[in-house]
């Protein structure tokens, strides 16, 4: 367990490819896995490391973030000693409230890391999903000697209309990074970084201040790529499934993978499992007109007709001679009798009619916006 | 302290003898029920939905399960700053102590509690009945006739009335005479074990009913006999709705099959009248390419590549390929392998089927002998029990750690 570090998450990234999913909310709080929240998967991995203080920066459209953290208790964040501090944008003389960058965000906060009494910090970006524990992670960034570990993974397939702030990391044979690229036209490296940096605390107060002192606002660009040269940074690898929610074909296909058994295990591995807000639903309950093939289904959700390959959230309806393929139906979705979706992903509270039709294709699923009706 | 205007008790000491194996090593009421829930559950909700935030559970046998289960109290919002859920064990004093005698006896030994709140009056429940009940409402009336007693009443079905306590009432709803399971009733108004004292009143019936050396300590069978004797005003309000006592195998089979009639006999979507329950952490439920699935519920964590018909599968519950469910009640982290039938069972948590085992088969005289008044046709496989490939276990069979051994292989197989 890891007593010696806070985790720090930047929840501020705004990112037109996700369309109408981040309409109203920020990438933390997308749904995502039936019963989730983009947020819960790295707070679930801070706080099965052990970490029970945990900071993350707001900027804008955090509302539904708030309400979905509330005091932090579903995560065990309710401490007396540390736990969930939340921390959003406030406006000063030399601050509008508006971040002109992670750096500028990470010095209003400055002072949450100055009272925060761990060596270590965990900083992270909040729309990568994956379920881990950083004990290993750290551990390496001890042994190794680095001023910052970043971890990546290795990502085989690029497409350049889901690139989204990529990282990529170029490693020599010790596994330090000699060149970090962010959005590279033709990446050099497989090698992308899954936005979550270990650093001493007191590095990350002196390169915030600095940079902030010569008017660079982005820790990536203006921070670690100007100074992969004099800082030692490493790089962790890691394996395991990520997810980074970049694009709405992204969130999609990432989607999709969670039925697949494999990706399924690990992710919700009931070693370290994911925390989400408890909704008191009932279990889904089946018609006698059900019929239901491979679909991942949460709890509340009431289904009457055919739903083949789709995702259903919390508390979904299905009427009866529905026919729904490869969907993604996010929480309290009503689909009447007769209708027929193909590729649709449906934002909260989406009423399709009877007998309404549509269908996107695999390369352009449907986005109904929240509270739509059909 | 503000004082109460009214706290609940509830009775959750039984140790549900009749629910078999089931209850071995957890009292009835932390016996898992409707997929996610626990019976007590529903009784606490009840509570909570009824704006009560005072509840002591008096437990006694095997608490442990209760104690990790109810906690702070915080999934039914019964963690307060004055109030809250407490669990009421019965306990040394002096030199002196006493295992709770009967259900009277057991509110007496926790006076202390109560008069800690110092309330006007006392909710009594009991922890083993499944139903949705606004408990204000009977308080509401409680008040209005101030009773000294209220009892919750059923119109049971008559031929049934001699299995219960009948109140038998005036117009008004005034109890003249209480007679505990009659052999020839005069009406069906069933006791449902809910009451609202006054409690400055029962109190003294209390104290008196301790100093009886002959009494049972129990409210039916010596409290509100007592109290009528005695002329005290006591009201019987009826109540209209699902109610369900499942302290046997096969009520307890029933109402969970009453969650799956169309509409279901007991609405659990009422989102105003939610039922609260601690919640595995859990993702949602997997249905299988193959999966077939009618008039059923599942929840959180299963998996699902068989067929599963007219049942209740709990949290992490896997149903195989080729492995087919019916009428049958798969409680949490339960194994149904590939190619096993289970037909109208209750397979315990943590039990696992082995491939192509028959449970609820057809009895032929190679199978073991064994006892099936506790069952009737329903076949119970006890919590953790692995039931290796190809067993049959014939209907109405409960099988334990020990009989296990015992069964044989299905005929045609080697």
């Amino acid at each position: 367990m890891i007593f010696n570090a806070f985790g720090l998450v930047y929840t501020a990234e705004s990112n037109l490819m996700l369309r109408e999913l981040t309409n109203s909310r920020s990438i933390a709080a997308v749904p995502y896995g039936g019963r989730y929240r983009c947020i819960d998967f790295v707070l679930s991995s801070l706080v099965n490391s052990g970490i029970s203080n945990v900071g993350l920066i707001m900027q804008k459209n955090y509302h539904s973030i708030m309400d979905h953290l509330g005091s932090g208790k579903e995560w065990d964040l309710n401490r007396k000693r540390d736990g969930l501090f939340i921390l959003p944008p406030f406006v000063t003389k030399e601050n509008t409230g508006i971040y002109k960058g992670t750096v500028d965000a990470l010095h209003s906060v400055m002072g949450y890391v100055r009272r925060s009494s761990q060596k270590y910090c965990i900083l992270t970006g909040s729309h990568t999903i994956y379920n881990t524990t950083f004990n290993d992670m750290l551990k390496q960034h001890i042994k190794s000697g680095a001023d910052i570990t970043i971890m990546y993974s290795e990502e085989k397939s690029f497409n350049p209309d889901d690139q989204f702030d990529d990282l990529r990391l170029t490693m020599d044979a010790s596994g330090r990074v000699v060149e970090l690229e962010i959005d590279p036209y033709r990446p050099k490296t497989n090698y992308q970084s899954c936005d979550v940096f270990i650093l001493e605390k007191s590095l990350l107060e002196y390169l915030v201040e600095d940079a902030y002192a010569k008017s660079c606002y982005d820790f990536t660009r203006d921070v670690l790529i100007k100074k992969v040269g004099t800082l030692k940074i490493h790089g962790y690898r890691y394996d395991g499934f990520v997810a980074r929610l970049n694009s709405v074909g992204m969130y999609f296909s990432k989607s999709m993978e969670l039925l697949k058994k494999e990706v399924r295990d690990e992710l919700f591995n009931q070693e370290h499992p994911i925390y989400t807000k408890v909704k008191d639903e009932v279990p889904a309950f089946y018609g006698r007109d059900a019929k239901i093939v491979n679909s991942f289904v949460a709890d509340g959700c009431v289904i009457n007709g055919r739903v083949e390959n789709s995702i259903l959230f919390r508390g979904v309806h299905i009427g009866k001679d529905v026919t729904l393929r490869n969907c993604i139906v996010m929480q309290a979705c009503e689909i009447q009798d007769g209708s027929e979706l193909d590729y649709v992903i449906m934002d909260k509270g989406v009423l399709v009619k009877r007998g309404r039709r549509l269908s996107g294709h695999n390369s352009f699923p449907v986005v109904l916006r929240k509270g739509m009706t059909v | 302290m503000m004082r109460k205007k009214l706290i609940a008790m509830l009775l959750a000491g039984g140790q549900g003898s009749r629910l078999g194996v089931l209850t071995n090593r957890m009292a009835k009421p932390a016996v898992p029920f409707g997929g996610k829930y626990r019976i007590i559950d529903f009784p606490l909700s009840n509570c909570v939905n009824s704006d009560i935030d005072t509840v002591g559970v008096l437990t006694q046998y095997e608490p442990l399960e209760l104690n990790a289960y109810l906690g702070t109290g915080q999934p039914w919002d019964l963690d307060r700053l004055n109030g809250g859920v407490f669990v009421l064990p019965p306990y040394m004093s002096g030199n002196n102590g006493r295992w709770y005698s009967g259900t009277a006896n057991a509110i007496w030994q926790n006076t202390a509690f109560i008069d800690r709140y110092n309330p006007e009056h006392v909710l009594i429940l009991s922890g083993d009945h499944i139903y949705k009940m606004n408990y204000s409402t009977m308080f509401r009336f409680h008040l209005e006739s101030d009773a000294d007693a209220t009892i919750a009443v059923l119109k049971v079905p008559m031929e049934e009335a001699s299995r219960f306590g009948i109140m038998n009432t005036d117009a008004s709803g005034r109890i003249f005479e209480f007679e505990e399971k009659p052999k020839a009733p005069k009406s069906n108004n069933a006791s449902m074990g809910i009451y609202i004292f006054k409690w400055d009143v029962l109190k003294r019936f209390l104290s008196e009913d301790d100093k009886n050396d002959s009494s049972a300590h129990d409210f039916g069978k010596n409290v509100i006999p007592a109290m009528l004797g005695a002329g005290c005003n006591m009201m019987a309000y009826a109540f209209n709705g699902y109610w369900k006592d499942v302290g046997t195998i096969s009520s307890l089979w029933e109402a969970n099959m009453d969650l799956l009639t169309d509409p279901p006999k007991l609405d659990l979507y009422d989102k105003d009248w939610r039922i609260y329950s601690k919640s595995a952490v859990m993702p949602p439920h997997y249905m299988g390419a193959n999966a077939k699935i009618e008039r059923s519920m599942i929840t959180e964590g299963s998996e699902v590549y068989g067929s599963v018909c007219h049942s209740v599968v709990f949290a992490s519950g896997i149903i195989e390929e080729n492995a087919v469910v019916n009428d049958s009640i798969i409680m949490p982290g339960a194994v149904i392998k590939r190619g096993a039938t289970v037909n109208k069972a209750i397979i315990g948590e943590g039990a696992v089927v082995g491939e192509g085992a028959e449970i609820g088969c057809r009895p032929n005289e190679s199978d073991p002998e064994f006892e099936a008044t506790l069952t009737g046709d329903i076949t119970l496989v006890s919590n953790n029990v692995e039931i290796s490939d190809k067993k049959r276990v014939p209907r109405g069979m409960i099988v334990t750690g020990s009989m296990v051994d015992k069964l044989k292989v299905k005929d045609g197989m080697n």
